[in-house]
């Protein structure tokens, strides 16, 4: 058995019990035809916990995040190798349904992107996606998601008005809410503020830490700040490799590796 | 950009502008000469009496002065065919003694031979005998013409009545034919026996009608001081020519343009409507559209979102921007090869055995036509909707795709939504190439003259092997083909204008959607 590199659990005390795992990968190489952005990492992920990736452009946090959802099949020349278990599955075995994977494990983009659609059917998208038909379950969950994103009271007039007419930081808010109206038990964030002012990125902020109980959340983030606040584990890249992992606190005030401690104190990256 | 240019840059800026003047001046010619000449068509010219110096007179419309150098020449429209044998005439001016402008000529439009132009001197019919001009007379005339017209309709509606029973009638016999036994036989040898005298009875009252309409007669007195008898029943209107004040003449113009837009054609198409050329036009076009689109928005989705990309993609992406540019001819030989010669053959062969040697679907007909025009305008679909495609931005795609939805809902449920303003881009191309296009239509199904819509009332309604006129085509006929030119002048620029106008109408409606469209599914803004 590899020996993979594990936080100290126990060491939490607000949470108290010990973690189940969200994603367990081992070995894991991205190549991007001849050349290699990361180089065997072995991580694992524990549930209803917030992760972050942090590291300088480059090296290979955004990569990493998207073999949990197997985002990088959609790049012809991206192969992975490796194995990485959600929730105890093997999420390149041969009968894996790439649609059942991405209902379990949801992406939250950089940019938002919400569809030319109503706020309505944006959220309604997924649900609709996997075969929900009912009217009332729709209804049901859109309010739920818009809720929980906090953007109920902001949008719940105007559910039929298109998705473009709000602002940047309600459009990243209902991209969550879209996210979540699948159901997934993982949620994957790819700088999901880096585009935002400070005002919205407070919000977003503070959506996480309320969604960190229900949610395992992976973010990717370039603001170690941003990290330092919403995360309870933070994993630092470099160059394609992991160089550290660990609980949030102890990255970031007493770090283990020196290059670790160069990127968090700002002397390079 | 403004006044900056310097004096080194003058002459560049002279040149250049010089290229957009000369365009600007050939476009403005060619507006102003169809849009004059076709918005003038229906005008009601005024009647001049020319008295020549070899002692003839004659009576007519000048339609145009010519400067020559031993003077003028006119041309002049004198009507009266059956008469005179030739309706227009060239006229020197130096052979002129005298023109004047007689009050109460009169131009008289006609069903057959063209219009007749002279004084009214007489109507006759049952029970009515007038001679000489007079409110009384034009009173009458106009009652007697109302009267005329119920009856004309009375006609056509039973000529339509013995068509369909004809029809019926012969799908009976055809069956007969075929052996049925029985029962059934002898109910349709009823049938038949029956229809026979049904149509024999409808043969008699169309011949009565016509027998009392042949009564009416309106005596026309000419420039030369004959008569002549015309049948009432020939008679569209009457135009008091030189009585008309400017609101007269504008309802002849309008009644004259409703005619043009609903008739159909007579007299080898120099004269009536070109109804029957727009009904093929549009439905022409309509089922073009409803070939290209799909097809072109299959292609390209495959090329766009599922074929690999590569060079043999790239190859095929060369391929179908240079189909563009192969001849339109060449598309219609390809069409009378393929699908009329082959498709249609083969369907003959294996739907309608019962009718051949006379071909159904393997002769020209509005079927085969659209094909054709549908191949031709399937690269401009292609491109315009590949270029719809690449413009869904990626982040969309990812969106739908990391929601759970697979390939093919997300093409139909993001990415088309949003392709659809290119789309409509290309089919906006492709129906003003297909509207316009008038050579591969001569070879897969375009008539001179058809005699029945594609679309009916008879089942199966929608005729999709028969032939079809088009205004392109009628352009065409009417400026080359007629063989009364000068006569048809008028409504060759009218027709030209049409086309244009129907051109720029679906053009319209496919730009106001697209707009629509365009605000409906606004990229991201952020």
């Amino acid at each position: 058995m590899m020996e993979l590199k594990k936080p100290e659990v126990t060491q939490r005390e607000d949470m108290g019990t010990t973690t189940e795992t969200a994603v367990l990968a081992q070995g894991v190489e991205v190549w991007y035809g001849p050349s290699r952005s990361v180089h065997g990492i072995d991580l694992c992920l524990p549930a209803r916990r917030v992760t972050a990736f942090i590291g300088p452009s480059g090296c290979g946090k955004s990569t990493l995040l998207r073999c949990f959802n197997r985002m990088n099949d959609l790049i012809p020349a991206c192969a992975v190798k490796g194995s990485i278990q959600v929730h105890g599955m093997d999420i390149h075995a041969p009968g894996v349904a790439l649609e059942e994977l991405r209902r379990e494990v949801g992406m939250v983009f950089q940019k938002s992107n919400p569809f030319s659609k109503s706020i309505y059917d944006n959220v309604a998208y997924g649900p609709r996606v996997h075969g929900q038909k009912d009217h009332h379950q729709l209804d049901e969950i859109v309010e739920t998601c818009l809720k929980r994103v906090a953007l109920w009271d902001e949008v719940k007039d105007r559910l039929k008005g298109s998705a473009l007419d709000l602002s940047g930081g309600q459009q990243q808010r209902l991209c969550i809410a879209r996210a979540l109206a699948v159901g997934p038990r993982i949620l994957l964030m790819d700088e999901p503020a880096s585009a935002l002012d400070p005002r919205s990125t407070g919000r977003i902020e503070d959506l996480i830490t309320e969604l960190r109980d229900l949610y395992t959340i992976v973010i990717v983030t370039h603001n170690m700040q941003q990290a330092a606040r919403v995360s309870d584990y933070t994993a630092f890249l470099y160059e394609g490799n992991l160089v550290e992992f660990n609980e949030t606190q102890r990255l970031f005030t007493k770090p283990e590796n020196e290059q670790t401690n160069d990127y968090i104190t700002g002397r390079f990256g | 950009m403004k006044a900056a240019s310097s004096a080194r840059d003058s002459v560049p800026v002279m040149v250049t502008s010089l290229g957009l003047v000369l365009v600007l001046l050939m476009l403005g010619m060619v507006i102003w000469l169809i849009l004059s000449r076709g918005l003038a068509a229906f005008w009601p010219q005024r009647l001049d009496r020319l008295e020549m110096k070899d002692g003839s007179v004659l009576l007519g419309e000048v339609w145009e002065r010519m400067a020559t150098p031993e003077g003028g020449r006119l041309r002049l429209r004198v009507g009266n065919r059956e008469l005179t044998g030739q309706d227009i005439l060239l006229l020197d001016e130096s052979e002129l003694r005298a023109s004047t402008r007689p009050q109460d000529a009169v131009l008289v439009e006609r069903n057959e031979n063209g219009v007749f132009v002279g004084w009214l001197d007489g109507l006759s019919g049952p029970g009515v005998a007038l001679s000489g001009d007079g409110p009384a007379l034009r009173e009458r005339l106009d009652a007697s013409l109302d009267a005329m017209e119920d009856l004309d309709g009375a006609l056509r509606d039973l000529q339509e009545d013995a068509r369909r029973l004809a029809l019926k009638r012969g799908r009976w016999e055809e069956k007969l034919e075929q052996g049925t036994q029985g029962d059934e036989r002898a109910q349709l040898e009823g049938r038949v026996a029956e229809s026979g005298t049904r149509l024999a009875a409808l043969e008699s009252q169309l011949d009565s009608l016509r027998a009392a309409a042949d009564l009416w007669h309106l005596r026309m007195r000419t420039a030369d001081g004959g008569t002549a008898e015309l049948p009432l029943l020939q008679v569209v209107r009457w135009v008091p020519a030189n009585e008309l004040g400017p609101l007269g003449r504008t309802g002849v113009y309008l009644a004259r343009l409703w005619d043009f837009l609903g008739e159909e054609p007579r007299e080898s198409n120099t004269a009536g409507g070109v109804w029957p050329a727009i009904f093929g036009t549009v439905l022409m076009v309509l089922l073009m559209s409803l070939a290209a689109a799909p097809l072109g928005v299959m292609t390209a989705v495959y090329l766009h979102d599922y074929a690999r990309q590569g060079v043999v993609v790239r190859i095929i992406r060369l391929a179908v921007n240079n189909l563009a540019g192969v001849p339109s001819i060449v598309f219609g030989i390809f069409g009378l090869g393929f699908f009329i010669y082959f498709a249609g053959g083969s369907l003959d062969g294996t739907l309608f055995a019962n009718r051949l040697p006379e071909p159904t679907f393997g002769t020209g007909g509005i079927l085969w036509a659209s094909l054709t025009l549908a191949l031709l305008t399937l690269p401009v679909v292609v491109v315009a909707t590949l270029e719809g495609l690449a413009a869904v931005s990626p982040a969309t795609r990812m969106a739908a795709l990391a929601l759970g939805a697979t390939r093919w809902q997300m093409i139909r449920q993001v990415v088309l939504p949003n392709a659809m303003p290119g789309i409509l881009t290309g089919l906006i191309l492709a129906v003003s190439r297909a509207a316009g296009e008038v050579a591969p239509l001569m070879i897969t199904g375009v008539v001179k003259l058809a005699p029945s819509l594609a679309l009916d009332g008879d089942f199966p309604f929608l005729h999709l092997e028969r032939k079809f006129m088009h205004l392109g085509f009628h352009i065409y006929d009417l400026g080359f083909q007629s063989p009364n030119v000068e006569a048809a002048k008028p409504m060759l620029f009218a027709t030209a204008l049409l086309l244009i106008v129907i051109v720029l109408a679906l053009n319209l409606t496919a730009i106001l959607m697209r707009n629509h469209l365009r605000k409906v599914y606004k990229q991201a803004a952020f």
